[in-house]
């Protein structure tokens, strides 16, 4: 009796342990994207489209050291975690070509949804594969770009105004270009504000991902620096590695030497926002996406904080492009609704409480709404910075052409080896063997 | 339970419980049999894990797969994933780095790890307790080790940079361990030297403490010096575990990641990029599946390679 009792529990621990989920009677979506406060912000909206659909949404979200490496294994491997991926603009080359997005085309025509009705630099960043032409994988989900936030209470201090106004024969106002930008850091390098230690400036410099090329970047646009030549695609010397770039690079290199704080060697969003959470920057760059949790934050918040866009360079005034679009993934078993939650997103009223819980719409009724530009205090920044963006290469090989441009850029920048005009120059070496390989030189 | 029950061992249990015609097959078998039906679980596990995967490196190392390109065609390159690695300067440089971690970290280890195994050793009042407390680095994760010391390490609020200046009076900001070109190589070697050499003291005390303590006294009726008694007796029989602890130390450092990820990410620039962050940058940033496995079988000849000339050294001098 006893062995016939073992053997039973025995056989039904079995076959609960092999046993596969039961599968939930509800409908059920999963979206992906990055752990932070827009995500936050989605599935505070996303209860709308539970409400209206009957489908319940389920959420992976992934911190933004791991988020790279966790969904592109997931999609390389034909992974059938995600129905709805929010992926990086970068990744659309990619994707596009190995089959891991759904096409929209045909889904936007049959539901009258236009990409005539979102802002055109976030269509061609995060929808568009190949880049300017109609053919869609994403639909763009959240616009971001980089920008500043400045001490403004600092700013407005009388002996600090009436001492820069001296030197420097202007107001201590938000930078129009950046040698004004440089100025302003040198001001305050080192100063003690009230009782402390201050520097001028925090910039990117993080090495593993892509900090340093999404901070340098806004360096080198504005000094003329282009990826190839317009007339003819892939052409790289004498342009990646022009004077007008190599210029570009010094300067971001004579910012980081003269007006960083010490230890800032590895440094990308959350070490700028401890930096300036924490009363030690004058000045920050980094990605409109926080600008609503720092005008929120307790103690550099409100009126101490002010915003403007990446001033511009002797060659014109561009910042880096960020943000994401949302894709159906290719491998997922509920296309349907995946592509009914894509519809229910571009909706203009959606969109309008998108902007309202703290996503970046890129929808033109939200954008071009009058009351838009005084809706936040960094509304009109992220409005002027739209209108000015370049992005990073999106071909499908865009992570070895970042990974060539943290290398060298870290190695002069940072580590200070060699100059600025080889660290260029070796990258277009890297970036010619890279589309070599690819057949596309 | 009667006078005449006697209580059944779990062998009898299982032996009463095997049903019949299980029984009947197992009695057949022999010996050798019955050995191998209990191991081979194990080897199918090995052979799933470890061999099948060493042998679709090496085939996915004479081609040009990309695991991002699923559906790109697979061509054969020959040895050229081979020729490209042993030619990439950069595959040189993070070589460099690697032996540059190697070698000062198993020297320091392995002098401080001695010293400190033959102080406890000593058993002086409290080493039990003093021996837990050495431990202590050893029982962190490295992911955990790596975050803090990135903490540690910071030039305004961190505690090693304050300590340098107390005690050489260096300014504290003047300096960056993890952001100099100079210090961040020494910076990864601190780390993992206050991390792991109470390993290497652990073994090194397994040694000491193997040595009968008759020959000490031998020694000292010969008047030998306690410097003598050292050279010729301690020395010599702690050697095999001495040894012992630089092979695992080394092919443990050999393959280091996760601090060194963690606490440098490499940088700055290229400084700190040990050979294992150069093949996961390879393998799954930039998705050269084919170039990173060829990259990685030479690193494993290399490592079987030398840790066979060592084990060939380890086994003479354990013989003597």
């Amino acid at each position: 009796m006893r062995k016939f009792l073992f053997a039973g529990v025995a056989t039904a621990m079995t076959l609960l342990a092999l046993a596969p989920e039961a599968k939930a009677q509800t409908k059920q979506l999963t979206l992906c994207w990055a752990a932070w406060d827009p995500a936050n912000a989605l599935v505070e909206l996303s209860k709308d489209f539970t409400a209206k659909s009957g489908i319940a949404m389920k959420f992976e979200f992934v911190p933004w050291t791991s988020f790279a490496d966790r969904f592109l294994n997931e999609l390389n491997s034909k992974g059938k975690l995600c129905d709805v991926l929010i992926g990086d603009s970068q990744w659309i080359g990619g994707s596009a070509e190995n089959g891991h997005y759904v096409k929209l085309n045909e889904f936007f025509d049959k539901n009258g949804i236009k990409m005539s009705d979102f802002m055109p630099a976030t269509v061609t960043g995060y929808s568009e594969w190949p880049k300017n032409t109609p053919n869609y994988y994403a639909l763009p989900a959240m616009g971001d770009a980089v920008g500043w936030t400045y001490r403004k209470d600092w700013f407005a201090k009388p002996e600090l105004r009436k001492e820069f106004k001296q030197k420097h024969g202007r107001e201590l106002a938000p930078p129009k270009t950046l040698a004004e930008l440089k100025e302003i850091a040198q001001f305050f390098q080192g100063r003690v504000i009230d009782g402390k230690t201050v520097y001028g400036a925090y910039i990117y410099t993080e090495r593993g991902s892509e900090g340093i090329t999404m901070g340098v970047t806004n360096a080198l646009y504005g000094y003329g620096f282009a990826y190839d030549n317009p007339k003819k695609p892939y052409q790289m010397q004498g342009v990646v590695n022009s004077p007008d770039a190599v210029k570009g690079l010094e300067f971001y290199k004579s910012l980081y030497d003269c007006c960083t704080a010490p230890g800032m060697t590895n440094a990308y969003m959350q070490e700028g926002l401890d930096a300036f959470k924490s009363g030690q920057v004058a000045m920050q760059m980094n990605w409109f996406a926080f600008f609503p949790g720092l005008y929120k934050d307790p103690n550099v918040g409100g009126e101490k904080i002010g915003f403007f866009a990446n001033p511009a360079g002797p060659k014109g005034r561009y910042t880096q492009l960020g943000g994401q679009g949302m894709s159906v993934v290719a491998y997922s078993e509920h296309r349907d609704d995946a592509l009914n939650y894509l519809k229910w997103f571009a909706q203009p009223d959606v969109q309008k409480r998108w902007w309202a819980l703290g996503g970046y719409s890129c929808h033109k009724a939200v954008l071009n709404d009058p009351s838009f530009p005084k809706s936040a205090p960094f509304a009109q920044d992220f409005l002027t910075s739209m209108g000015m963006v370049k992005d990073f290469w999106a071909e499908p090989s865009y992570a070895q052409l970042l990974l060539s441009m943290q290398k060298r850029v870290h190695d002069y920048v940072v580590a200070g080896k060699g100059t600025a005009k080889e660290a260029l120059d070796a990258l277009v070496i890297d970036w010619e063997k890279v589309f070599k390989e690819d057949g596309k030189i | 339970m009667s006078e005449n029950t006697v209580p059944l061992t779990i062998v009898e249990h299982a032996v009463r419980a095997t049903p019949e015609a299980v029984a009947r097959r197992v009695r057949g078998l022999s010996d050798r049999a019955i050995a191998w039906l209990f191991i081979s679980p194990t080897i199918l596990l090995l052979l799933a894990i470890n061999i099948f995967p060493l042998a679709w490196t090496i085939r996915l190392s004479f081609t040009n797969f990309r695991a991002n390109r699923p559906n790109a065609k697979i061509l054969g390159l020959g040895i050229a994933n081979y020729v490209s690695v042993l030619t990439d300067p950069d595959v040189w440089a993070a070589m460099q780095s690697t032996a540059h971690f190697l070698f000062w970290t198993i020297l320091l280890q392995t002098l401080i790890g001695f010293s400190l195994a033959w102080l406890v050793d000593r058993r002086f009042r409290g080493h039990g307790f003093w021996t837990t407390v050495i431990l202590v680095p050893m029982m962190l994760s490295p992911a955990v080790v790596g975050n803090f010391w990135t903490f540690l390490y910071q030039p305004q609020i961190g505690l090693w940079n304050y300590a340098v200046q107390f005690l050489t009076g260096v300014p504290a900001a003047s300096f960056s361990m993890i952001g100099s070109v100079k210090l961040a190589p020494w910076a990864i070697v601190v780390v993992d030297t206050w991390m792991w050499t109470p390993y290497v003291m652990l073994i090194c005390l397994a040694g000491l403490r193997s040595i009968p303590g008759y020959i000490y006294e031998a020694a000292e009726v010969d008047r030998a010096s306690r410097w003598r008694q050292f050279w010729t007796i301690t020395l010599p029989m702690a050697l095999p575990f001495i040894m012992l602890a630089v092979l695992f130390r080394g092919i443990e450092n050999f393959k280091m990641f996760d601090m060194v990820n963690l606490l440098t990410n490499g940088g700055p620039g290229s400084t700190t990029e040990v050979a294992s962050i150069t093949l996961k940058r390879e393998a799954f940033e930039k998705w050269r599946t084919g170039y990173s496995s060829a990259f990685a079988i030479i690193l494993f000849v290399t490592v079987f390679g030398l840790a066979n000339i060592y084990v060939k050294a380890l086994n003479r001098v354990k013989s003597r």
